[in-house]
């Protein structure tokens, strides 16, 4: 669905989208990766478990919201793309560690 | 001029309760109420339906929480009923966790004052060990040392409450006018006429449920209604699987999965911005008391402004006067809501307040003028 722009650097890293080697330009946001990469939706909220994706991709509306290195609800929109990243779908109520 | 059952001043918690209250009796009311700039302690609240610190020294005010928590079950039903809006409503009982001997032997005391003053009405506790209390709450940390535990305490969404009784008002066919502040009132007995919002509105019944409005208005029809502004703070988490099964008195996770810590009390005026020392202070209770809360994510904080009596309990009272105006206001409108809507409502409806609530009256604040 979505397409890099013509003239966006050359220059690629990788990272992993729900455990699939990817590769991104360096500055992307873990959300665009996910945009870009992944299948549709990126989580299901934690009340209803509806399907969503990154909105506003400026860090107010919370759609975004990825486990990134194994960290839950992180706003995958504010969050800039590192080698290795592993990026992954945030899938309803996180759980905790009692 | 539109005219009235009643006219009820104040669309938060207490006066929308008082106002469906008196729709649900068949009667019709009027809601006034303020812009959204404000000062509204019912959209900035914790939450808890709470009796197990309500009215030491004072059973009057015990009673009066435990009937309206022993009424809350239904109340809730009876709104989703109506309108489709669930409360949130729970009642698992609750604790207050303790991180000293020192705290655990003051809380013993509390309850066991609590529990003779109940005298018939039967107040039930327990104060648990660390060992006991971590059956119930799996989830504490080691520096809890145990807690009091009541089964009358529960929680609610105060947001979706002011919504059901919002729509439950209109269904009985009660008014809402926002956007109507209130600035004067021609008041006689059993005869009060308002001009606000551009309207006018006459009935022979007044309810002052104006929160911290209340001060103003009630000397407007011979009320004494000395109430101050007292601010808490509350941090808002991320949603998290469920890990706390019931509430307790700073922490309860709603139905949604979010984590409320609270909540502060200071005298700050009419401040109602948060401080990082505060919200430092929580947070640090809040770990102890329940170590994962270390890697959980805040999403949020606020302060909001308690609605509040010198002496801390509520002020119901008809006017001398002019007879026909009440004042209803408290510092625990979320847990009084059941008692406002259900018992208030019909006692204003009557013409008068039961003995029951004597002990509420303003008279309490009256100086004794010397001889
Ligand atoms: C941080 C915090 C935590 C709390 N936690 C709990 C809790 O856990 N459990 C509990 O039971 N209670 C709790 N409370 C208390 C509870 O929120 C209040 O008791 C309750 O919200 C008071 O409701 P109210 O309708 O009297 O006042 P408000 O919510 O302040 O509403 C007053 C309304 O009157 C209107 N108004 C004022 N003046 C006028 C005027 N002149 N004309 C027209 N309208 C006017 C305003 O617009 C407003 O809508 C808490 C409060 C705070 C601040
Ligand atoms: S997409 Fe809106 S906060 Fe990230």
């Amino acid at each position: 669905m979505f397409k890099l722009l013509p003239d966006s650097p050359s220059e690629r890293i990788t990272v992993h989208v729900d455990g699939q080697a990817v590769s991104v330009p360096p500055g992307f946001t873990a959300a665009a990766a996910m945009l870009l990469h992944g299948t549709g939706s990126t989580r299901t909220t934690p009340v209803t478990g509806e399907p969503r994706a990154p909105y506003c991709m400026m860090g107010v509306c919370f759609e975004c919201l990825l486990q990134i290195d194994g960290e839950p609800n992180q706003q995958g929109c504010l969050v800039t793309v590192a080698e290795g990243m592993r990026i992954e779908r945030q899938l309803g109520k996180r759980k905790v560690d009692e | 001029m539109a005219d009235f059952d009643a006219i009820v001043i104040g669309g938060g918690l207490v006066g929308t309760a008082v106002a469906y209250g008196i729709a649900r009796l068949g009667k019709r009311p009027v809601l006034l109420d303020e812009g959204d700039i404000a000062h509204r302690a019912s959209r900035g609240n914790f939450g808890l339906v709470w009796v197990q610190s309500k009215g030491f020294g004072v059973p009057e005010y015990q009673r009066w929480t435990r009937r309206s928590s022993d009424t809350w079950t239904e109340f809730s039903q009876e709104l989703l009923e109506e309108t489709g809006i669930g409360t949130g409503h729970e009642r698992p009982g609750g604790v207050t966790i303790c991180l000293s001997e020192e705290e655990l032997d003051k809380r013993r005391r509390l309850m066991e004052q609590l529990h003779i003053e109940a005298g018939e009405t039967n107040f039930d506790y327990e104060i648990l060990t660390h060992a006991e209390l971590k059956k119930m709450l799996p989830a504490i940390g080691p520096d809890v040392v145990g807690a009091s535990y009541t089964r009358y305490d529960g929680h609610a969404n105060p947001l979706y409450t002011m919504r059901a009784l919002h729509a439950a008002l209109l269904k009985h066919g009660g008014t809402y006018v926002p956007n109507a502040r209130v600035e004067s009132i021609q008041a006689a007995p059993n005869h009060f006429v308002i001009n606000a919002g551009g309207r006018s509105f006459a009935a022979p019944r007044l309810v002052l449920g104006a929160g911290l409005g209340n001060k103003a208005l009630g000397e407007m029809v011979g009320l004494n209604v000395p109430v101050r502004p007292v601010r808490g703070q509350i941090i808002v988490t991320e949603r998290l699987q469920p890990v706390l099964p019931m509430p307790t008195l700073m922490m309860r996770q709603t139905v949604e999965g979010t984590i409320m810590i609270g909540e502060s009390r200071e005298e700050s005026g009419f401040d109602d911005t948060t401080s990082p020392e505060i919200i430092h202070t929580l947070a640090q209770r809040a770990v102890k008391s329940f170590p994962f809360l270390r890697n959980v994510r805040i999403v949020r904080t606020w302060g909001a402004l308690r609605v509040m009596a010198p002496d801390g309990l509520p002020i119901y009272e008809q006017s001398s006067e002019f007879p026909g105006a009440f004042v209803c206001t408290c510092h625990s409108g979320v847990t009084l809501a059941a008692s406002h809507a259900r018992y208030y409502a019909q006692y204003v409806m009557d013409g008068a307040l039961p003995a029951e609530l004597a002990r509420f009256s303003t008279k309490r604040f009256d100086v004794q003028a010397a001889a």
